[in-house]
């Protein structure tokens, strides 16, 4: 029994990792330009089914094209930026909730029509597997995409905190006009955060579809969770991201494992009521 | 005015004649469907477009009502009108219990709460034995009648039940607009601390708008378990139709009167006729040229379809 | 006391560490101007904010007509008659003038008909008869900072508080507001003014409350807080403070 409970929290840590990933790109997103990315789950699908067709079309495990995808989504983010962002930056709120809604519909549109609405697994991966850490069993996959979150999370972070461009871009969701006065660009800022954001989101697909069914929705799901963990760690803040993450992996598993698994979506959505009710900024959040 | 109401009032009978020419149940059905979403829209629009409080979560209020009346036909026999009664009441009930928390958030994080509750709705539906679980609830058979709320021979009574209650809709919208309580939504959407100033109850009136919004969707609610027969958690709580809600505002003008109706008499029809003439194969499309026509909208056009018809007005 | 319309006695509001307002204490009488000055960052939008509401004070307490209302929220406080007006002006931008100062008078009207009735009487008193059905936002700061007083006196208020209701305005705006301040005194109400521009408040107000880093350093009619030290010090720095009283001792 307290095999299945260790077991339990090693997976919910495990997962937390990935949210807490999904999730840095939206912080980021929203805490620069206070737009919140609606279709930011929809992205993630884009990335698994990048990775599904590198896959199917090179036989590429995904291991390999992760590095393809994330440029991939890197660019997918900068282009979304130019075309639908930039026109409504200054937009009522309203307009804003519209324009990141439409880009949702488009993209699970897109997948429908190019992938229908089956469900697709990459059968066999380099990773396929378990192994047994400290009696721990665990899939290889998962370990390897925790493990790949974990170290993107990091990059972000040094990016952002030791780099000259993530300090202007932390320069910029500080203060624009500050920043606009110090000769930064705060355009092209804004397109780096979007294409840095949404390559994160791109690593978490790519990782995650080692081991994920990859259908036209699964970014649904995804995207409320890095809502409850980006309102959880508090919003723009990349560190409060990562141990959010964790604690809604452990929210989830341990209130599918305690109480039903299927009511564990519940739980984790009344983490995210509780939190913006208590105490709406964020427990790690600014302001 | 007057001109929008004689317009108003050509529109209305245009649609309480279409039955006696068109008898095609296909067009009838797409008709309701109009008709239906438009009513709702109605609704989302008191809340989201004159109070500018963007829901997310409406389509809970079209589950509660859809079932509400089901378990109280099923399970207690009660007449379905009663029981559409009884599903308003519950769902200003659930308006005051999300309302009340949520109505403290501002922008973003209201939007995302009321994504929140409507998914918990559905959690809550689909695991929840009594009410049907997944499988959800088919009506009882009764005896065509306007009193049993079923018919079966023909869609044209379900047309001129959902019609009178898009008059209804429209009716309450009108009221609302030109009362104090929509001036004062109007206040709150544009400056909520300047509307404090002035001693706006701000909650308060929120709380109207959202009940009313309820009441809107609820009797929606109510008439599509009716029409269809058969009510499950994705079909009347799904987060998509809380999007669609807003979308057809969007695209007819949020916060104007009309807006909906123009809306939903572009989007629906548009929607269904793409996924019957397209096909499996075209499957998306339909929702590749709405996304788009929000974006652009959104863009371009955010007072929506409405201004192109009364740019002479304010 | 029994005149006294608004007591503030001793209140305080702190932020985190920093304290905005210190222990300020002053009263009102019915029918006064006070006027409230002070430099930058003095805490006189802090006050004005403890007392409308929209801040709780930490301390002390805030009387109006002898009942608390020290931690009462702003639309309670509004509709027992305490207006205010906001330093950055806030009209509302998608209403036209007549909407704007309709969404005042709907507090003490709930009719519709009643409420544009009198909306277009206050719209008279503020010279608005001519822009009723033009956008807010269309008016020169100007005209929005008088439609934002319009839309409070609409509510039927015994006090107003405005904020900084003649910073950018020119020469000619300035005398404007000053008439329309007197104008308001004469049909009864009493004003509290949080000014920038001396010369604005300086010949109408009763009294001045000069507040520095939070705390009330001088009251007193306009000449009393001219020729105060305190206040010269606060203004115009130590150094000039010294040159002055040495320059005033020699003569």
């Amino acid at each position: 029994m307290e095999g299945v409970f260790t077991q339990t929290l090693v997976s919910g840590i495990l997962i937390g990792f990935i949210y807490a990933l999904i999730a840095v790109g939206l912080t980021m997103i929203f805490g620069m330009m206070d737009i919140v990315n609606f279709a930011h789950g929809e992205y993630l699908m884009v990335a698994m089914y990048f990775a599904y067709w590198f896959f199917v079309l090179f036989g590429m495990d995904p291991l390999f094209s992760l590095p393809l995808v994330t440029v991939l989504l890197f660019l997918l983010g900068v282009i979304t930026y130019y075309i639908f962002i930039r026109p409504i930056i200054s937009a009522p709120m309203l307009s804003q909730i519209f324009v990141t809604f439409g880009i949702l519909i488009l993209l699970r549109g897109v997948a429908q029509y190019l992938w229908n609405a089956d469900y697709r697994m990459i059968p066999q991966t380099l990773t396929s597997g378990n192994v047994s850490i400290f009696g721990v069993y665990t899939g290889v996959s998962q370990l390897i995409a925790a493990a790949g979150a974990v170290i993107c999370n990091g990059l972000i972070f040094w990016f952002l905190k030791s780099t000259k461009l993530g300090m202007a871009l932390e320069a910029v969701s500080e203060d624009k006009e500050a920043a606009r006065l110090m000769g930064i660009n705060s355009d092209r800022m804004f397109a780096l955060a979007w294409g840095i954001g949404i390559a994160t989101v791109g690593v978490a697909g790519g990782l995650l579809s080692s081991f994920y069914y990859v259908f036209p929705e699964v970014g649904s799901n995804f995207c409320l969770m890095a809502f409850v963990v980006v309102a959880l760690g508090g919003f723009g803040s990349v560190p409060g991201a990562f141990i959010a993450g964790i604690i809604v992996g452990l929210v989830e598993v341990l209130s599918g494992y305690l109480i039903a698994p299927s009511l564990k979506f519940m739980f984790v959505l009344f983490l995210y009521l509780g939190v913006v009710f208590i105490r709406p900024q964020g427990f790690m959040g600014r302001k | 005015m007057k001109k929008g109401l004689f317009v108003f009032i050509l529109f209305m009978c245009i649609l309480a004649a279409v039955p006696l020419f068109l008898g095609d149940p296909f067009v009838c059905h797409i008709l309701i469907m109009t008709m239906m979403y438009a009513t709702m829209s109605i609704g989302w629009n008191v809340i989201g477009g004159y109070a500018g409080q963007v829901s997310f979560g409406n389509a809970a209020f079209f589950g509660v009502g859809a079932y509400t009346t089901a378990i109280l036909l099923v399970n207690f026999s009660v007449n379905p009108w009663l029981g559409m009664l009884a599903g308003c009441v519950l769902s200003v009930g659930l308006a005051v219990v999300v309302g009340y928390p949520c109505f403290r958030l501002r922008g973003h994080y209201f939007a995302i709460a009321t994504i929140a509750v409507g998914e918990i709705m559905v959690v809550i539906f689909t695991n929840w034995d009594y009410v049907g679980a997944a499988v959800g609830i088919y009506m009882p058979i009764l005896e065509e009648s306007f009193t049993n709320f079923e018919f079966h021979s023909s869609k044209i009574p379900y047309y001129y039940i959902i019609l009178c209650m898009l008059v209804f809709a429209i009716a309450v919208s009108y009221i609302v607009e030109e009362s104090r309580l929509g001036y004062y939504l109007r206040a709150i959407k544009d400056d909520p601390d300047g509307a404090r100033s002035l001693g706006i109850d701000i909650q308060k009136y929120k709380m109207i708008a959202f009940s009313i919004s309820a009441v809107l969707t609820s009797i929606c609610g109510t008439f599509y378990g009716q029409y269809v027969l058969y009510i499950h958690p994705s079909s009347t709580m799904d987060l998509m139709m809380s999007i669609h809600l807003c979308i057809i505002a969007l695209i007819g003008g949020i916060g104007k009167l009309f807006g909906p109706v123009i809306g939903a008499f572009v989007f629906i029809p548009l929607m269904e006729l793409t996924r019957v003439y397209l096909g499996s194969e075209g499957q998306g499309i339909d929702m590749i040229i709405y996304s788009l026509l929000v974006i652009m909208i959104a863009i371009w056009r955010p007072q929506g379809l409405w201004a192109l018809f009364s740019r002479g007005d304010k | 006391m029994s005149s006294d319309i608004l007591i503030v006695d001793n209140v305080t509001k702190r932020f985190g560490g920093l304290t905005a307002n210190a222990d300020i204490s002053f009263s009102i009488k019915e029918g006064e101007i006070i006027g409230l000055i002070g430099p930058n960052g003095a805490g006189k939008s802090t006050l004005f904010n403890c007392i409308s509401c929209f801040y709780n004070a930490d301390g002390g307490r805030i009387v109006f007509k002898g009942q608390e209302i020290t931690r009462k929220d702003p639309e309670s406080i509004c509709r027992m008659g305490i207006g205010r007006t906001f330093q950055i002006v806030r009209t509302f931008k998608d209403m036209n003038v007549l909407e704007n100062i309709m969404i005042g008078a709907f507090l003490r009207n709930p009719k519709r008909k009643d409420a544009q009735a009198r909306s277009e009487e206050v719209a008279g008193v503020f010279r608005f008869t001519d822009k009723l059905y033009l956008k807010a936002t269309s008016l020169t700061i100007s005209e929005q900072k008088r439609l934002e007083v319009a839309r409070v006196f609409a509510t039927g208020p015994k006090v107003m508080l405005l904020d900084e209701m003649m910073a950018g305005l020119n020469i000619h705006e300035i005398k404007e507001s000053v008439e329309l301040v007197l104008r308001l005194r004469e049909m009864g109400i009493t004003l509290v003014l949080v000014e920038h521009v001396m010369e604005g408040i300086m010949p109408i107000a009763n009294r001045i409350v000069v507040l520095d880093y939070g705390e009330k350093i001088a009251e007193g009619t306009p000449d009393e807080v001219v020729n105060n030290e305190k206040v010269i010090e606060a203004y115009f720095g130590k150094k000039y403070a010294k040159r002055r009283e040495n320059k005033t001792r020699i003569q």
